[in-house]
């Protein structure tokens, strides 16, 4: 677990989780000292840019390098030849993958909501920024093990599914990760400042499920992990 | 010499290949495989691309068959892991984590093992493979024989009974060659399964008495090297020969019995021989008798394709 820690950091990969969260604070330090009340500014700084981009974004970053990497440049067989469960494997690569994306994320949503001044909103998004990027983790996890282009795969749920098909079919936002996180956020803030509509309990047996899921699949999958591609 | 353990090794388990194919759509990669590789150390024989990675993929539990039954120690090598218990893999592809040292990897090499004292079994493993001295060095300045050691190092740190090497001797220099094939033969003689992989006759023959021969998929021979190198010394060689006067020679060289059959055109003389041995003696003897200057002899320069599918054909 240190060491996949260590691998994912000390790539340059990681840098790119750094501007994202810094530009959250920035704005939300702009409309505070220019007095614009939360209400107005919230759902685009919290909503569409928190929940929005930058959960899902490292989410993806992180969920599909912590095992996608050592795939792609074949270090996985020291691992594989090793008598461990995959499922083994595959929960402490989980845990690893949320712990990164739950810190890169909580720390600016959770900071910015208390420059605000409203510290319901920050334990609201706190706790959605924690649940999504478990939910998150878990599906990325699993791409990175079912394809080779699990980065291009995200990519597009995040943006097609969550950010495209969720405005026209309401039906989409079942399956959000967004959705999610955004509806526990407002339950627990108590306002609805980022325009939740699922109901709270609704929303989160399905991040369970998609933690389920994700876990299974990319266990399974790890299981049965072939390796080609070599001179035979 | 003990390597590895003070203590008596549990014989090395047998991997044992039941009918095994492997096809990927229509390409078939192994066809019909049946052997198994006791303790000692065997060589996996072939030219590239013949399956060698292939089979031993399936032997490691990278792959599934198609068809048969993959067997290490009597437990199928597909879907269980607790199979690395007892075996080592050292793969062909040469990935390391460069960021790491060669201590730091070789540890938690150990340590994914779950061993109860890892540095020690560490400290052990690179001492065998000596990097003693780099061992605090990060793996991306290695140099390739280096990381190969590392690799092995990983391997070992279990001390497993069953050993599997994917060409292991590329991009050693001769010492490490040699002290690599001491490495494998005292492992060996401590009761370890050891096989290895090499399109490379010469490795093989240093290294193992049992040899088996893959070839297009297929067990092209299997057994005692000694044998398959007679198979080898007897088949027909080409040589390609310059003389004072190249068309006597041949008339000449039609009435030797070593000799299989003559060939004269312009760029020279080829001569089919059936015997190695005697037909260079006959050579130089009919050349001086008949004085004809030979200026040049060259046993042409069979490639390895040719003489594993002379075997084949045996």
């Amino acid at each position: 677990m240190a060491l996949t820690l260590r691998a994912l950091l000390g790539r340059r990969r990681a840098l790119l989780l750094l501007p994202m969260p810094v530009l959250l604070v920035g704005l939300t330090l702009i409309a505070t000292i220019a007095r614009s009340p939360v209400d107005h500014w919230g759902l685009v700084v919290f909503g569409h840019l928190g929940f929005g981009v930058i959960l899902p974004l490292t989410a993806l970053i992180v969920g599909s390098s912590v095992l996608g990497l050592e795939i792609e440049d074949g270090t996985i067989t020291h691992l594989l030849t090793k008598p461990l469960a995959r499922s083994e494997i595959i929960l402490s690569k989980l845990a690893v993958a949320w712990g990164v994306t739950s810190v890169a994320t909580v720390v600016p949503l959770v900071l910015s909501a208390l420059i605000a001044g409203s510290p319901g909103l920050a334990v609201g998004l706190g706790v959605g920024a924690v649940v999504g990027a478990l939910a998150y983790s878990a599906v990325f996890l699993a791409l990175s093990v079912l394809s080779r282009r699990p980065v291009a795969l995200g990519l597009l749920y995040i943006m097609l599914w969550e950010n495209v098909l969720v405005q026209f079919v309401s039906g989409a936002r079942v399956l959000s990760v967004q959705q999610y996180a955004s509806t526990l956020a407002d339950g627990i803030s108590g306002d609805r400042l980022l325009g939740s509509t699922l109901p709270a309990m609704a929303a989160s047996l399905l991040a369970a499920v998609f933690v389920l899921v994700g876990t299974y699949v990319a266990t399974s999958r790890l299981r049965s992990f072939r390796l080609t591609g070599e001179t035979s | 010499m003990t390597v590895l353990t003070e203590h008596d090794v549990t014989t090395g388990a047998a991997v044992e290949l039941s009918s095994v194919s492997r096809w990927y759509g229509n390409v078939v990669a192994v066809n019909d495989v049946t052997l198994t590789v006791g303790p000692g150390v065997t060589g996996l024989l072939g030219p590239n691309g013949a399956g060698k990675t292939t089979l031993l993929h399936m032997m490691a539990g990278f792959l599934d068959p198609s068809q048969g039954t993959v067997t290490v120690g009597g437990r199928p090598s597909w879907r269980n892991p607790e199979l690395y218990q007892v075996l080592g893999l050292v793969t062909e592809r040469e990935s390391v984590p460069g960021f790491l040292t060669g201590w730091q990897f070789v540890l938690a090499a150990a340590k994914l093992h779950k061993l109860t004292d890892p540095a020690a079994a560490a400290r052990r493993a690179l001492a065998v493979v000596e990097l003693g001295d780099a061992q605090h060095r990060r793996i991306s300045g290695y140099s390739k024989g280096m990381r190969q050691r590392t690799r092995v190092a990983a391997a070992l740190v279990h001390d497993p009974s069953v050993l599997l090497l994917d060409e292991p001797f590329n991009g050693m220099d001769p010492r490490q060659r040699m002290h690599m094939m001491d490495l494998l033969h005292t492992m060996a003689d401590e009761g370890r399964t050891i096989l290895f992989s090499s399109h490379i006759l010469e490795e093989v023959e240093q290294l193992s008495g049992t040899v088996q021969v893959i070839v297009a998929g297929r067990l092209a021979a299997s057994g005692d090297y000694r044998h398959i190198r007679r198979l080898m010394t007897n088949r027909p060689h080409v040589f390609a020969i310059e003389s004072s006067d190249n068309r006597r020679l041949a008339s000449v060289l039609m009435g030797e019995e070593a000799v299989a059959g003559v060939e004269l055109d312009t760029a020279g003389l080829q001569v089919r021989a059936s015997d190695f041995g005697t037909f260079t003696r006959a050579l130089t003897k009919v050349a001086r008798a008949e004085g004809i200057r030979l200026t040049a002899v060259l046993p042409s320069d069979d490639s390895l394709a040719d003489v594993f599918s002379y075997l084949v054909a045996q």
